[in-house]
C-alpha cells in the first residue's frame, strides 16, 4: 500500500517540461499482411512502472519486443534516453528483458546465469562476483547460487531471471507476462514484491500483461491496447473511473452501458430503452443528436425495492441472477428492454443478502456524477 | 500372473535370440581352433593372432577408422549448419527446395548415389585434374554427402525443440550472435551433435555399396576387404575381426548412451 501512495506522488507525465525516457514515435509493425502494431505514439518516464495491457494478439508483446530490439519497426522510430535505437541491435541497447519462460540457460548454474551478462560487458572478475552476489541478495536467492535452473521451483526461477536482468543495471527493464507461470497465491505475493524491488532499484519497468488486476496493482500508468493501437494511457484510477472509449470501459472491470442520443444540454442523454433521460454530471459537451453511450460501474449502482430519490438516474427491472462471491454479491437485473444491468453490493453484515431474492422487482439508481458519456 | 510373466519372458528371450543369436555364433566361432568355420575344433585364440599379422586387414581397418573419423567431423559440421539454416531462417528463396535436397540422400538408393559420385569424380578428374584417382579423399567426400543428411535430421529436431527465447535472452544480455551460438546454442544442442557424430561414424565405417564405387586400389576400406575375403570362403580370421568390431561398437554405444542420459537428466 505504501508503494501505491509513493507512486501517486510522482507523476512526471503531467509535467509538460519533463523529458520522457522512452518514446515511440509513429511506430508500426507489419508481418506480411498482418498489422501487429499500428502507429503507436507513447512516452514513458524515468522511474515509471508502465504496463501494456490487452488481450492476446493485441500487439502488446510485439511493442515490447521492438523496445528490446528483437523486432524492427516497419515505420516510425523508438528513442531511449534521447538516443534513436530503432536500428540498434538488442545486444547494444540499455534495456534488459525478463522472458515469460524466464529463459534461464539450462547448462549454467544460477550464479553463471547472472554473471553471463556481466561477462559480456568485459567487467573484471571480482567486480562480477560482487554484482552477482548483490543481485542474488536482492531477490533473496543467495543460498541457491550453485544450483542449476532445473533444480529450482517456478518462483525461484522467476527470481533468478529478475536478478539476471537487474545485475546489468539497465535503464529500462522489460517484463513479458512475468507472473503468468506462477500459481495464484505466489503471483499475488510476487506482484507486491516486484513493486518493492522496483522502488529500491529505481529502474524504469515496462510490463506486458493480459491480467488487468496485475496491471492495476503494480503500475504507475497503464496503456490499454486493442488491435495494434493504444486505446488509452492513464493511471489505474483514470483507466477504471474515466475510460475514454467503450472498449476500455468494457475491457477493464465490468461496465453497464446504455445507448442513447445526446440532447445538447449539460450531460443530458435521451435513452429510448429506458423511456426517460439520463443525466451525466461533468460530461464534456457533445453535439446534440450524436449517438453516445452512458456507462456506469456496477459498484456505483444502488439496488433496492424503493424508487430512488429524485435527481438520481434510475431504472427498474427484475433480479435474474445473484452471484454470491463472499465479500460482495453481484445482482444481475433484467430491464424491460431485455438489457441486463449489474449492481454490486458489499456484504457488510451476516445474512445481509437475504433481503433481495430472485425474480423480485427492484429499482436501480446511480448519481449523475458517477457515470460517464462515451462517444467512441 | 505367473503365466503372464512366463509368457512375457519367453517372448523377450525369443526376441533377443532372434536379434543376437547370429552375432553370438559369430563370436563363439571366432574362438574356434578348426580352420573350417562350421566345425567346432576346440577353443583357441589363434585367429586373433593371425589377424594381427595380416597387414592388408590391419591397413584397411586403420584406413576405415580415419575415413569414419574425418567423415563424422565434416558431416557434423556441415549438417549442423544446414540444421541451423532450416530451423532458424524461416524465409529465404529456395527454402523448400533446400529442405528436400538435404533430406533426399536419406531415401536415395545407395547404389545410385555411388554411381553418381563415381561419374562425378571421373568427370572432375578429366576436366579439373582433381581428385587424382579414387583415394581416401573421394571416399570421405562420398560418405559426407550422405551422412550429413542424418546429422541434419538429428540436430534439426533438437534445435526445433530448443526454446528460442534462450538465444534472445543471451543477446539481450549483451552477447553478440557468434557468442550466443558458441556459449548458448552449441552447449544446449551438444547431445544431438554427439549423437549425429556417432551416427555418421557408424554409417561410414560399415558402408559397402558407396565405398565400392569410389574406392580405388590404393585405398580399400575394411568392409570392402571383408566382402572380397568372404567371397573366397569365410575364414575364422574374419570372425575374429568381426568380434572385435562388435565389441568396439558395443562399448561406444554404452558410452554414448551414458553421456546422453546424463545430458537428458540435466535438461529435465
Amino acid at each position: 500500500m505504501q508503494a501505491a501512495v509513493k507512486r501517486e506522488a510522482i507523476a512526471p507525465w503531467n509535467d509538460p517540461r519533463a523529458v520522457p525516457l522512452i518514446r515511440f514515435e509513429g511506430v508500426s509493425k507489419r508481418f506480411g499482411d498482418f498489422t501487429a502494431v499500428e502507429h503507436v505514439d507513447l512516452a514513458i518516464h524515468k522511474g515509471e512502472f508502465f504496463s501494456l495491457l490487452g488481450a492476446s494478439g493485441c500487439g502488446k508483446t510485439t511493442l515490447l519486443r521492438m523496445l528490446a530490439g528483437f523486432e524492427t519497426p516497419t515505420a516510425g522510430r523508438i528513442l531511449i534516453d534521447g538516443q534513436d535505437v530503432t536500428a540498434v541491435p538488442p545486444y547494444e541497447r540499455p534495456v534488459n528483458m525478463m522472458f515469460q519462460s524466464y529463459a534461464l540457460f539450462p547448462h549454467m548454474s544460477v550464479a553463471d546465469n547472472i554473471a553471463f551478462g556481466l561477462k559480456q560487458d568485459g567487467l573484471p572478475k571480482d567486480m562480477i562476483k560482487g554484482k552477482v552476489a548483490a543481485a542474488l541478495d536482492l531477490v533473496q536467492m543467495g543460498r541457491f547460487a550453485g544450483r542449476k535452473p532445473h533444480q529450482l521451483s517456478g518462483g525461484q526461477r522467476q527470481r533468478v531471471a529478475l536478478a539476471r536482468c537487474l545485475a546489468k543495471e539497465p535503464k529500462v527493464l522489460l517484463l513479458d507476462e512475468p507472473l503468468a507461470a506462477l500459481d495464484k497465491k505466489l503471483r499475488e505475493a510476487t506482484q507486491l514484491e516486484l513493486v518493492n524491488i522496483q522502488d529500491r532499484v529505481g529502474i524504469t519497468f515496462v510490463m506486458v500483461t493480459h491480467d488487468q488486476g496485475e496491471a492495476m496493482t503494480m503500475s504507475s500508468r497503464i496503456g490499454v491496447m486493442n488491435a495494434g493501437r493504444i486505446e488509452q494511457v492513464g493511471s489505474p484510477v483514470d483507466i477504471y473511473e474515466y475510460p475514454g472509449t467503450r472498449f476500455v470501459a468494457d475491457f477493464i472491470g465490468a461496465a453497464n452501458m446504455f445507448e442513447g442520443t445526446a440532447k445538447g444540454g449539460a450531460g443530458a442523454v435521451a435513452c429510448p430503452e429506458l423511456d426517460h433521460d439520463l443525466s451525466v454530471q461533468g460530461a464534456p459537451p457533445v453535439e446534440a443528436g450524436a449517438a453516445v453511450t452512458v456507462m456506469v460501474r456496477p459498484e456505483k449502482v444502488r439496488i433496492g425495492r424503493d424508487r430512488p430519490e429524485p435527481g438520481l438516474n434510475w431504472a427498474e427491472g427484475v433480479v435474474s441472477d445473484i452471484a454470491y462471491l463472499g465479500d460482495v454479491s453481484i445482482f444481475h437485473v433484467r430491464l424491460a428492454s431485455g438489457r441486463k444491468v449489474q449492481a454490486l453490493r458489499t456484504n457488510l453484515h451476516h445474512g445481509d443478502d437475504s433481503l433481495l431474492t430472485w425474480d423480485e422487482p427492484v429499482f436501480l439508481g446511480w448519481h449523475p456524477a458517477d457515470s460517464l458519456v462515451l462517444t467512441r | 500372473m505367473n503365466n503372464r510373466g512366463f509368457a512375457l519372458y519367453t517372448a523377450l528371450a525369443l526376441v533377443y535370440a532372434f536379434l543376437y543369436l547370429p552375432i553370438m555364433l559369430l563370436v563363439i566361432y571366432s574362438f574356434n581352433a578348426s580352420k573350417l568355420v562350421t566345425v567346432w575344433g576346440g577353443f583357441s585364440t589363434r585367429w586373433y593372432g593371425e589377424l594381427l599379422q595380416d597387414e592388408q586387414v590391419l591397413g584397411a581397418a586403420w584406413l576405415s577408422l580415419r575415413i569414419a573419423f574425418l567423415n563424422a567431423c565434416l558431416a557434423t559440421g556441415l549438417g549442423t549448419l544446414a540444421a541451423v539454416v532450416l530451423v532458424r531462417f524461416k524465409r529465404f528463396s529456395g527454402r523448400a527446395l533446400f529442405t528436400g535436397m538435404v533430406s533426399a540422400p536419406l531415401v536415395m538408393p545407395e547404389i545410385i548415389t555411388g554411381l553418381a559420385l563415381l561419374l562425378l569424380f571421373v568427370g572432375m578428374e578429366q576436366v579439373l585434374g582433381w581428385p587424382d584417382g579414387r583415394s581416401m579423399t573421394t571416399i570421405v567426400i562420398a560418405h559426407v554427402t550422405f551422412s550429413l543428411s542424418f546429422v541434419t535430421v538429428v540436430v534439426r529436431s533438437r534445435l526445433a525443440q530448443m526454446d528460442r527465447s534462450l538465444e534472445e535472452a543471451a543477446m539481450d544480455l549483451g552477447a553478440r550472435p557468434l557468442t550466443v551460438f558458441l556459449r548458448i546454442t552449441l552447449p544446449i544442442i551438444a547431445p544431438a551433435l554427439a549423437a549425429g557424430w556417432l551416427l555418421a561414424f557408424t554409417l561410414s565405417i560399415d558402408d559397402v555399396v558407396i565405398s565400392a564405387f569410389v574406392s580405388g586400389p590404393g585405398a580399400t576400406p575394411l568392409p570392402i576387404v571383408i566382402f572380397s575375403k568372404v567371397r573366397l570362403g569365410v575364414s575364422p580370421e574374419i570372425n575374429a575381426l568381426a568380434t572385435i568390431v562388435v565389441a568396439l561398437v558395443a562399448v561406444a554405444i554404452a558410452v554414448a548412451g551414458r553421456v546422453m542420459m546424463g545430458k537428458e537428466n540435466q535438461d529435465g
